[in-house]
């Protein structure tokens, strides 16, 4: 599935979107991610599966994409 | 006829004309932060010929601010923008009456502010702002519509448009709990391009005059992302939050809104106590203690006592001098400052660290 990074998330990953193998849920994606960039782990952003924003744990499949969508503040 | 011939393509629109126009010419919308945004979004809805504008900005112009502020020309550098930008508007259309209000925005103003207009556009630059509109806006139900920007890429959303409030999605919806302190950067330590905010803020002004209006389809329920560098769009369906809170009254007395931006603040001269000790010597000065009537100690060297509880009637007959504020440790005095601003043309300071500060310097 691919993982869609925006605005400042981008500095901890140094990337704006990647692939992953498949997991079962965004619980279990969030886990892999912070393993795989530390920075993710301190900052804030809600979670869309397939341009839906999602609460709590959500079931993921194979071709979804998910994103992280991180408040701005600047005007 | 001139009214006529201003608006004329806008008129002839298909599904515009005179019904659209007078709705424009009868809403009175609220811009708070006139900057990268907030200039844009006045611009265009002064020229479309909305009735009323409120405009809400401590600052004044800066020659960093040019590069995206491009209301602003090099000779107003210096200048406070709320009144630069009040002239320039008035000479873009006489017609729109234009209110100026050359302070921040605070949790003892925005009420008052926000419920005299119908809706408020947020070019505000910072996470307290955001979050005390965003509350204010929800308390008042007033529609708000959202933009900000980090690095190239901007956010739009429109919130709080349902009659009934606790449906309404508002930004508590997206991210239920502020920032800590320092824990994002604001616009003054990040890069911004300068047509990006002036992308984001037009598109404020086109939300709002859709709502207003009624054209077309309103961004309600969708957060747009727009990415100027890859120049993608991305958007995402938004809902309630069944984890945010409910905003309430007794939410917002509660809540502390001054968390980051002290510098939204800078319109208020702090004195520290050597220089309050200077000025409550001349007649001239009148020295206010706001604090509540069960704080102690009593002191001897205050004209007035009226509690910050209090003070909102009793602006009216504070005498013609310079004010000094007192409190116990120089937050409220700040905040009473900004209320006494709002309503008096008067010289009004606040003094650092309050009483704690006096106490220690006059080793008491």
């Amino acid at each position: 599935m691919e993982v869609l990074f925006f605005g400042s998330l981008i500095d901890e990953t140094s990337i704006s979107n990647i692939q992953v193998d498949t997991v079962s849920d965004t619980n279990e994606l969030i886990q892999i991610l912070c393993k795989r960039y530390p920075g993710l782990g301190s900052v804030k952003y809600f979670i869309a599966v397939n341009e839906k924003m999602v609460q709590g744990n959500t079931a993921l499949n194979l071709n979804d994409t998910v994103a992280l969508m991180p408040p701005f503040s600047g005007g | 006829m001139e009214q006529t011939d201003r608006y004329i393509r806008q008129l002839i629109l298909p599904g515009f004309g005179v019904l659209a126009q007078n709705k424009l010419f009868d809403a009175k919308i609220l811009i708070v932060g006139i900057g990268g945004l907030g200039c844009p979004a006045l611009q265009y809805l002064v020229a479309a010929g909305v009735g009323t504008i409120g405009i809400v900005d401590p600052d004044i112009v800066s020659v960093s601010n040019l590069h995206r502020q491009i209301l602003f020309a090099t000779n107003d550098v210096g200048q406070q923008k709320v009144i630069v930008a009040a002239k320039k508007m008035k000479q873009l259309n006489e017609s729109v009456l234009i209110e100026p209000y050359p302070f921040a925005i605070n949790k003892n103003n925005a009420i008052e502010i926000i419920s005299k207009y119908n809706l408020v556009i947020d070019g505000t630059d910072n996470f307290a702002a955001k979050y005390l509109l965003n509350d204010a806006c929800v308390l008042l139900k007033r529609p708000l519509i959202y933009g900000a920007v980090s690095s190239y890429e901007g956010q739009l959303a429109v919130f709080n448009v349902l009659e009934e409030a606790s449906k309404s999605i508002n930004y508590r919806d997206l991210f239920p709990d502020a920032p800590k302190p320092g824990e994002i950067q604001n616009c003054e330590q990040t890069g911004v391009l300068g047509i990006l905010p002036g992308i984001i803020g037009t598109m404020q002004a086109a939300e709002a005059i859709k709502l207003i209006t009624g054209l077309g389809k309103s961004l309600y329920g969708r957060l747009l992302n727009y990415n100027l560098l890859q120049a993608k769009t991305y958007e995402i369906a938004i809902t309630k939050n069944a984890k945010a809170v409910a905003i309430d009254q007794s939410f917002f007395d509660a809540t502390e809104y001054d968390f980051i931006c002290d510098d939204a603040y800078v319109d208020i001269e702090e004195i520290n106590v050597s220089a309050f000790n200077v000025m409550k010597a001349k007649p001239n000065t009148f020295v206010l203690d706001v604090r509540e009537r069960n704080e102690y100690p009593d002191i001897d060297f205050a004209d007035a006592r009226i509690p910050m509880s209090e003070l909102k009637g009793a602006i009216s007959g504070l005498p013609e001098k310079d004010i000094c504020i007192i409190c116990h440790q120089g937050i409220r005095s700040v905040y009473a400052a900004q209320l006494i601003k709002m309503q008096r043309n008067l010289n009004v300071y606040s003094v650092k660290g309050g009483l704690t500060a006096w106490f220690k310097e006059m080793q008491l």
